[in-house]
């Protein structure tokens, strides 16, 4: 005992000393980036003269922080990979199966019952803020993760310009009920179909195109799809974006406060709140088809070509699987539901411009894809409730002004925290939240494929 | 050539890639029911006949007549590659010109099947998922295109039931029954082997294109493979056009072997003609007797 112990000791000695070299070293790399950008500050002063601030603290600070993160992570991370690479003891299948069904109809029960229950807690006044930006704002998120899921998670072909899709929905929606006089519940199909079309137009070109290419190929899509809205101004009105897209009625009933309205028909006493929950039961169903279509799609020939598509093109066409159509459905339906969610979005804002559909929004769909683990359902699921949640939670930290001053605003360090939240999740979880590959079919037992043998694809 | 009912018929083919002949106007007939090797030293252009052959590769020129039925009039054939058309039906039976057909039509309508070199399994997919995507084109009639799939039409249940019947056949001709639910990375490299081989079995080949099936398996492996192949062309009438460098494999297993190098074949008829063929040796062995008076002469030098 004692001489394991007299010979470990070396060897976590010179553990500590191998991390505190590596953690100097990334100390001295934080120092060459914090001195260019913190170290010193142009203000104004009074006469409106600039005048330069040295802040040689901030430095420290983040010089500091980068050796403690540093140290931390090195001797860290061996312990918590010893741990996770101790084998679990599994559940019996059928057992697990059916505890995931269990939960998973709790779930949606929970996610039913959710409005009431905030109402139950916050009263009214409160209850908008958490329906309409909790709730309905990562529904929205979770139908486009699923969304683009099929494209990306299930096909392993990269789409960084689902916003125009999105844009496709919007705008269907609301040139259509503009110049048509189109209700929500016909446009909501057609801008499905038209994003879909769209979909195609896009996937014909880019079908040769693999990897980095198509990457960037669809990036452009995105980009031109947004010029197009900015620039056609007699029919899109540019940046000025359109108004007064017709909200979506119960059925015929408008959410008014009229004798034909919602409230009055059914005797309650009116109050905005009816639509904005009656909207969240729109998107939560419009998420749960999203889920219920993948779901099934998985299970057909469709989906399993798709996932196989995945793994090896060239091995797909010699089993006589026609890659073009393939490609060509993924894309189409990937886009449909994009479209289904842009329709959505417009008749909830009742406005919508170029702004709501910038790089910006692709990014962080496929980066919910990406952080949720691809082809995961509910990976992608909490991912968004993480990223688009956490967004809004950050607008809730308003305690922080007391810490930092009255010029804090939290939400400001949105991209700095997502940032962060990705660093961990490479570390930590390389293939995402859920890593692991629910196979389609099986003879005796449903087992998950490793993370490792699941390609990403390359196009 | 021995052939009386040829399969496939390669007539002419060349490739060139820009100005490097890979096959130079190379003729030979696999025939219905036999094994095909096709030998010859590395670089000898056997994968690209393969790849003519499953529509991988468009052909420089040539003509590659797969004919299901019997053996079709010579011209009919001819008429049929008059008409610009891709296949079509001879009183003899369905014939395709595969060098017209894309590479999934030729494993979709000719039913030619095909095995890689560097084993190209769907490795995070397993092993009865592997089997089952094979069957993709009979499951997506079955399934109305997804439409009756999505909405739950038993014609589908149906279908995939058989898929799955047909895939635990397979599984159990390879001897990995017990290992179906398994992801396809993770068996060892012989079982993937033959799990390429069942893969490619069950989109039900008339002919099966095997390249190089035995590389990298060892003795015990070898023999199972062998058996394996014989017992699927046994039970199932099949064809097969191998590609391999073992020779005890290719004498052992084949009835008709045609040797390349260089592009062009420089053999063509029964294992022992061909083993004894003084051209196949002196292109395995790399010299040529008029070589090595060349070298004999440099050292006296």
């Amino acid at each position: 005992m004692a001489i394991v112990a007299a010979a470990e000791r070396p060897a976590v000695a010179s553990r500590l000393a191998a991390a505190l070299r590596d953690a100097a070293g990334t100390a001295l790399l934080a120092l060459g980036l914090a001195v260019p950008i913190l170290a010193l500050r142009i203000d104004v002063n009074i006469n409106n003269q600039p005048i330069l601030r040295p802040r040689w603290d901030y430095v420290a600070i983040a010089v500091g922080l980068a050796f403690a993160a540093r140290l931390a992570h090195l001797l860290v991370r061996p312990t918590l990979t010893a741990r996770t690479a101790r084998p679990q003891p599994a559940a019996p299948t059928a057992v697990r199966a059916r505890l995931g069904q269990a939960l998973s109809l709790v779930g949606i029960a929970l996610l039913i019952l959710y409005p009431l229950i905030v109402l139950e807690l916050v009263g009214q006044a409160g209850a908008v803020k958490w329906i309409d930006n909790f709730g309905v704002q990562i529904l929205i998120y979770v139908m486009l993760g699923w969304g683009l899921n099929i494209v990306v998670g299930l096909a392993g072909l990269l789409d960084l310009g689902y916003a125009a899709f999105y844009a496709v929905g919007a705008y269907s929606t609301a040139l259509l009920s503009e110049n048509l006089g189109f209700g929500f519940w016909l446009c909501l199909p057609l801008a499905g179909i038209f994003a879909a079309l769209w979909g195609i137009m896009l996937g014909f070109p880019v079908l040769r195109l693999r990897g980095d290419y198509l990457a960037i190929v669809t990036l452009a899509f995105g980009e031109i799809i947004r010029l197009v809205l900015i620039n056609w101004v007699p029919v899109t009105n540019g940046y000025a974006g359109i108004s007064g897209i017709p909200r979506p009625s119960f059925f015929g009933l408008p959410f008014n406060a009229s004798d034909e309205g919602f409230a009055a028909f059914f005797g309650f006493e009116f109050s905005p709140l009816h639509r904005t929950i009656f909207l969240f039961y729109v998107i939560l169903a419009l998420a749960l088809l999203t889920n219920w279509v993948t779901l099934r799609l998985r299970r057909l020939p469709i989906g399993r070509a798709w996932e196989a598509l995945r793994e090896d093109e060239v091995a797909c066409r010699s089993l006589g699987i026609n890659t073009t159509s393939t490609k060509l459905t993924a894309f189409a339906i990937g886009a449909g539901f994009g479209g289904f969610a842009g329709s959505f979005f417009a008749a909830r804002q009742g406005f919508i411009s170029p702004e709501s559909f910038t790089f910006m929004e692709s990014a962080v769909v496929v980066a919910i894809v990406v952080l949720g683990g691809m082809g995961s359902q509910l990976g992608v699921a909490v991912a968004a409730v993480a990223m688009i949640g956490g967004t809004e939670l950050l607008r809730e930290l308003d305690w922080l002004k007391d810490v930092f001053g009255p010029d804090f605003d939290p939400t400001q360090y949105r991209m700095l925290l997502f940032g962060l939240a990705m660093v961990l999740v490479m570390l930590w979880k390389p293939r995402g939240l859920i890593g692991t590959r629910s196979p389609s079919i099986h003879l005796r037992e449903r087992r998950a494929v490793k993370a490792g043998l699941v390609k990403e694809g390359h196009g | 050539m021995s052939a009386a009912d040829p399969l496939l018929a390669v007539e002419h083919l060349t490739m060139r890639f820009g100005g490097l002949i890979a096959i130079d106007d190379l003729s030979f007939t696999a025939a219905r029911g036999e094994i095909t090797a096709l030998i010859g030293p590395n670089g000898a252009g056997k994968t690209t006949v393969f790849n003519c052959a499953t529509g991988f590769y468009k052909p420089s020129s040539g003509r590659l007549v797969l004919s299901h039925g019997g053996r079709p009039a010579t011209d009919e054939i001819d008429v049929l590659t008059e008409s610009g058309r891709r296949w079509g039906i001879t009183p003899a039976g369905p014939v395709f010109l595969l060098e017209r057909m894309p590479d999934h039509e030729v494993a979709a309508r000719a039913k030619v099947a095909r095995t890689f070199q560097n084993i190209r399994l769907f490795s995070g997919m397993t092993v009865l998922e592997n089997l089952i995507v094979a069957q993709h084109n009979p499951l997506m009639l079955a399934s109305g295109w997804t439409v009756l799939g999505l909405i739950g039409a038993r014609r589908y249940a149906t279908a995939e039931r058989a898929a799955v019947e047909r895939a635990r056949y397979w599984l159990d001709q390879i001897g990995l029954g017990d290992r179906a639910d398994d992801a396809a990375g993770e068996l060892p490299y012989g079982a993937q082997r033959r799990l390429e081989i069942a893969r490619a079995m069950c989109t039900e080949p008339q002919l099966l294109c095997l390249d190089e099936p035995a590389a990298g398996l060892n003795p015990r492996e070898t023999a199972r493979l062998t058996e394996l192949l014989l017992s699927i062309r046994r039970a199932h009438s099949l064809s097969i056009l191998l590609i391999e460098h073992d020779m005890s494999v290719v004498m052992e297993i084949s009835d008709h072997v045609v040797v390349l190098d260089y592009g062009q074949k420089i053999a063509d008829g029964s294992p022992d003609a061909v083993r004894n063929d003084p051209r196949v040796v002196a292109a395995y062995l790399g010299v040529e007797d008029r070589e090595v008076d060349k070298v004999e002469a440099e050292i006296a030098e």
